[in-house]
């Protein structure tokens, strides 16, 4: 069965996105602290072997499309003042990447 | 580890022991030759549960996770590992 | 710890010291690890204790004097600054250094937005420009704190940031490098490259300051 290499990118600057709640167990590079949040797509930064499971010393195909996704703080932590318009900036990749209305 | 409690930013900085800077070197060498990968350094330092940030400085943490990296990969087995740690280690008394 | 001194001075030491002496007497359980493993790697011609001492030189030589010099650039030729902002390793390529192995992102300061950067997962930095991160960069205080009250973390830092500037904070935690271009110095017009490269800290690239002051020591 033919392999994908990668995935190709769903989504473009500006977009915005909510990432995916989920736990599981292993190597993951979603921080805990973005889960569930919504933000908007602010680049697309290339397309990467997927870490999960090069920790694992497999291949790590099909490689995902990494972006840059801004967040509002205030939407991101409880106790963050709610006039500030501070952002984080984090990275995600698309798997973990839902479109948001 | 985002978002978690933590006291004030201890400012501190220390020059790298010749040994840490091997194990640094270690592993870029190691993941340049495709002999391991840095995902794999960071999964087994995950891997080594939250007390190890308490009992163990940062480059111990990375002997530890290369050292389990190989064995996983089957470079390197535990038996010689044994008998070569214990070999360092009476060197290093004598 | 308020940092409101000068920082030019940094300079004028070298940013690595000599390694400290491994101590003979005693020998950890991590210490013989080390050891071990390497001289069964060498064994097995898998590397050789010559690329470990080339490595080891090479890491010594990366210092924050690479940034210094990117963002020295940056501030003097706005041509060279607009491809820092797009493409950070050509950019590194262009002045005759490494492109670095990872993609850089260059983000800047600005009268409306100040930038600092975090790996709150473990501790990924731009090597290649900044050399090796200073211990307060990977403890667990700053990677907890400064993503969710950068303000805060920043004070103790020294840096006040007003309320009508935007912080953005910046999480490293995948596959791009990040480097602060900070803010150009008031009082430096028609200053060499090498002389605003001098003001620039490692500090002020990873957003924990600003570059210093003219003349301020």
């Amino acid at each position: 069965m033919a392999r994908v290499e990668a995935d190709t990118p769903r989504f473009r600057p500006g977009d915005s996105v909510a990432v995916r709640i989920a736990y599981p167990i292993g190597h993951v590079r979603t921080p805990f602290y973005i889960r569930g949040k919504r933000g908007v797509i602010e680049r697309l930064c290339g397309v990467y072997s997927n870490p999960e499971e090069l920790a694992y010393a497999r291949s790590g195909l099909p490689k995902q499309p990494l972006y840059r996704v801004r967040f509002m703080q205030r939407e991101v932590w409880p106790g963050y003042a709610g006039e500030s318009r501070d952002t984080v900036d984090v990275e995600i990749y698309q798997h973990w990447l839902e479109a948001a209305n | 580890m985002g978002g978690l409690p933590a006291g004030p930013v201890e400012q501190t900085e220390h020059d790298y022991a010749l040994w840490e800077k091997r194990v640094d070197a270690l592993l870029v060498l190691l993941t340049k030759k495709g002999l391991m990968t840095v995902d794999e350094l960071r999964r087994n330092i995950e891997g080594l549960g939250a007390e190890a940030y308490e009992a163990m400085t940062y480059y111990e943490r990375w002997i530890c996770s290369i050292t389990q990296t190989l064995i996983q990969r089957g470079v390197i087995t535990v038996d010689e590992l044994g008998r070569r740690m214990e070999e360092a280690r009476r060197r290093g008394q004598g | 710890m308020p940092h409101d001194h000068d920082h030019s001075e940094e300079h004028d030491r070298p940013h690595h010291s000599p390694p400290r002496p491994d101590l003979d007497d005693t020998i950890t359980h991590w210490r013989a690890m080390e050891i071990a493993v390497r001289e069964l790697l060498i064994g097995k011609n898998l590397l050789s204790a010559d690329e470990i001492r080339r490595q080891v030189e090479d890491m010594d030589s990366c210092t924050p004097a690479q940034g210094a010099k990117v963002v020295a650039r940056a501030w003097v030729d706005p041509e060279y600054k607009r491809l820092l902002l797009s493409d950070g390793n050509a950019a590194c390529e262009a002045i005759g250094l490494e492109r670095g192995p990872y993609k850089l992102v260059v983000v800047e300061n600005t009268d409306t937005v100040h930038n600092v950067i975090v790996c709150t997962l473990c501790s990924c930095y731009p090597r290649w420009l900044l050399g090796l991160p200073p211990d307060w960069y990977k403890s667990r205080a700053y990677r907890s704190r400064v993503i969710s009250e950068p303000r805060s973390v920043l004070q103790e830092f020294g840096v006040a940031i007003p309320e009508n500037l935007v912080v953005r904070v910046h999480d490293s935690n995948a596959d791009m490098r990040y480097l602060v271009l900070p803010r150009r110095p008031d009082g430096t017009e028609g200053w060499s490259q090498e002389k605003l490269a001098a003001l620039v800290t490692r500090d002020a690239m990873i957003g924990v300051a600003f570059a210093s002051r003219p003349g301020a020591h």
